[in-house]
C-alpha cells in the first residue's frame, strides 16, 4: 500500500479498444494485454485550477462567436460533472465540439456535401462550478454520413472532453439526444453495451427549457471516483 | 389553460440519471474532426515560448477560436524536445491522433492539488500539462523540461517519466502509456517499469536523437506494440 487513495478503475460500461464493427479500431487497438499498475503520484494528480492559463477564458455561447446567428435550433446543454460516488467535481474543464445543424464540421477534411454555416464554429469550453455545474448554449447538431459501412450515419452528437481531478480521470465521450433512433444502429455508440450506452444519452429538461427561446438537454457526466480499497501489491 | 399543462414533463426515453444506471460515463472516440475543438495554440509548448500544438492547416482561420496559451516566463530546468510518430498495426502513420502529456517539474513536483509535498518546490512558470495534434505524417512534438524524480509506492523513487495519453479516430478510449528517458536515473529500480515484461520495456524508453530531441514512437499495435497501462 502506497498511502495514496486510488481512483476506481474504468467500469463495465467502458467500450473495448477493439470493436470490429467500428472498422478503424482494427488497426488501431493494442493486442497485448494492458499492464496493470498501481496509481502513483503521477496518476492521482492533474492540473490544478489553472485552466485559463492553458486554454484562456471560457467560451460558453457557441451561437455568438461570429457576425450573425447560426442556422438551426438553439439548445441549452447543461448538467453536472460528478464522480461515481455522486460527489460534484468542481473546477474542471469541460470542452465541447460538434457539427452544425446540417451535420457538417468546420474542418477541412470534412467533405460531406452539406452546407457550412459561416456563423457557426461549434467549439467551446467552460469550467465546472463548485457544485459541478456546467452550461453551454449551442445549436442542435445534425446527423452525418461516414464511411464505416454502406449507409452509415452517425447519430447527432456533441463531443465532450473532461480532465477531472487527475490523469486517471481523463475522459473523452459523446453526448447523444434522447429522440434519436440512429443511436441503436451506430457502431461507435454500440461499442458500449446496454444499459451503459444510455449513460451517454441526454435528457430533455422542460424545467430548464426557456419559453420562446431554446430547448434544454441535461447531460450529467460521471468520472471515476476515489476508491476506498487501496491497491494490493 | 391549467397550471398542470405548463408543468408537464416529457417522459424520459433514456435517462443517464436513473439511479440503476448511475456510474461512469463511457468513453467514446475523439473522431477525426477534433482539430478546431481541442488542441490550442501553444498547447504543446510547456515552456510557453511558441504556438506549437494545433493543426492550423485543418481549420479555416476565422473558425480557430481556441485561445493562445500565454507563457509567464521560462521554467527552471533543462529544456527538452519530445517527438515521435504514431503508427498503426501495419506501420502506417496515424495523422488524426492527439497526444497529451502530464509531468512533474524539474524538481519533481506536480502542479496539482493532490501533490501536497511542501519540501519540493513548485515552479510558477510550469504547469506540466500539454496537448499536441499529430501532423499529416503522424508526428507529434512537445517542448518541455526534463522532469525530476517523484516518489512511487512504498519507499520507492520513480525514474524520471512523462505520463502520456493517446487519442484518435478509431480509438474508442484513451490509451495510457509512459515515456522514460533511456539515460534516466533509476530505470532498473523503477516500480512501474519493473511491472512490464523485460522484452517490452524498450517501448517505453525515449532515445535521444542527433537533433537533440527525445524520440518516442507510439505503436498502437503490431510487432513493436507500445506498452499501454491499465491504471
Ligand atoms: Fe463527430
Amino acid at each position: 500500500m502506497n498511502g495514496l487513495l486510488q481512483f476506481a478503475r474504468e467500469d463495465r460500461g467502458f467500450p473495448p479498444s477493439l470493436f470490429p464493427d467500428y472498422r478503424a479500431t482494427v488497426a488501431r487497438s493494442p493486442r497485448e494485454a494492458l499492464v496493470h499498475m498501481p496509481q502513483t503520484l503521477t496518476e492521482v494528480t492533474g492540473p490544478g485550477p489553472v485552466w485559463d492559463k492553458l486554454m484562456g477564458p471560457a467560451i460558453h455561447d457557441l451561437t455568438t462567436q461570429h457576425k450573425g446567428a447560426p442556422l438551426g435550433q438553439r439548445i441549452i446543454v447543461f448538467g453536472r460533472v460528478l464522480d461515481e460516488n455522486a460527489r460534484p467535481v468542481p473546477n474542471t474543464i469541460v470542452e465541447v465540439w460538434q457539427a452544425n445543424a446540417a451535420g457538417r464540421y468546420i474542418h477541412r477534411k470534412d467533405d460531406w456535401d452539406a452546407p457550412i454555416d459561416p456563423n457557426f464554429t461549434g467549439a467551446g469550453h467552460v469550467i465546472s462550478d463548485a457544485e459541478g455545474n456546467y452550461r453551454f448554449i449551442s445549436i442542435r447538431p445534425g446527423a452525418y454520413p461516414w464511411g464505416n459501412h454502406k449507409n452509415a450515419w452517425r447519430p447527432a452528437h456533441i463531443h465532450f472532453s473532461l480532465l477531472g481531478p487527475a490523469f486517471a480521470t481523463r475522459l473523452v465521450t459523446q453526448m447523444y439526444f434522447p429522440d434519436d433512433p440512429l443511436i441503436d444502429i451506430d457502431p461507435i455508440a454500440n461499442a458500449v453495451p446496454l444499459p451503459y450506452r444510455d449513460r451517454m444519452v441526454s435528457q430533455l429538461d422542460m424545467a430548464t427549457t426557456t419559453p420562446n427561446w431554446a430547448l434544454a438537454y441535461r447531460f450529467d457526466i460521471v468520472l471515476r471516483g476515489k476508491n476506498q480499497t487501496p491497491f494490493e501489491e | 389553460m391549467t397550471l398542470d399543462l405548463e408543468h408537464r414533463e416529457a417522459l424520459p426515453r433514456h435517462d443517464n440519471q436513473n439511479p440503476d444506471l448511475f456510474g461512469q460515463t463511457p468513453s467514446q472516440t475523439v473522431g477525426p474532426y477534433f482539430h478546431y475543438g481541442l488542441p490550442w495554440k501553444g498547447g504543446a509548448d510547456l515552456l510557453g515560448q511558441s504556438e506549437i500544438g494545433p493543426r492550423l492547416d485543418l481549420v479555416p482561420p476565422e473558425h480557430f477560436v481556441l485561445n493562445n496559451a500565454h507563457g509567464s516566463g521560462m521554467p527552471q530546468g533543462e529544456a527538452i524536445e519530445i517527438k515521435g510518430v504514431v503508427l498503426d498495426a501495419d506501420g502506417a502513420p496515424v495523422p488524426d491522433a492527439m497526444i497529451e502529456i502530464w509531468q512533474a517539474n524539474a524538481a519533481g513536483r506536480y502542479n496539482g492539488d493532490a501533490d501536497m509535498r511542501e519540501d519540493v518546490p513548485l515552479d510558477p512558470h510550469f504547469i506540466g500539462f500539454g496537448r499536441a495534434a499529430a501532423s499529416a505524417e503522424g508526428i507529434y512534438h512537445f517542448r518541455t523540461v526534463r522532469p525530476g524524480r517523484v516518489p512511487g509506492p512504498g519507499n520507492t523513487l520513480q525514474a524520471p517519466h512523462v505520463a502520456v495519453s493517446v487519442f484518435g479516430r478509431g480509438l474508442l478510449k484513451r490509451l495510457a502509456t509512459r515515456l522514460y528517458f533511456a539515460d534516466g536515473e533509476g530505470l532498473d529500480m523503477d516500480p512501474i517499469l519493473s511491472l512490464v515484461p523485460e522484452t517490452r520495456r524498450h517501448t517505453l524508453l525515449a532515445q535521444k536523437r542527433d537533433d537533440g530531441a527525445w524520440w518516442f514512437p507510439i505503436h498502437l499495435s503490431g510487432a513493436h506494440e507500445t506498452v499501454f497501462f491499465d491504471l
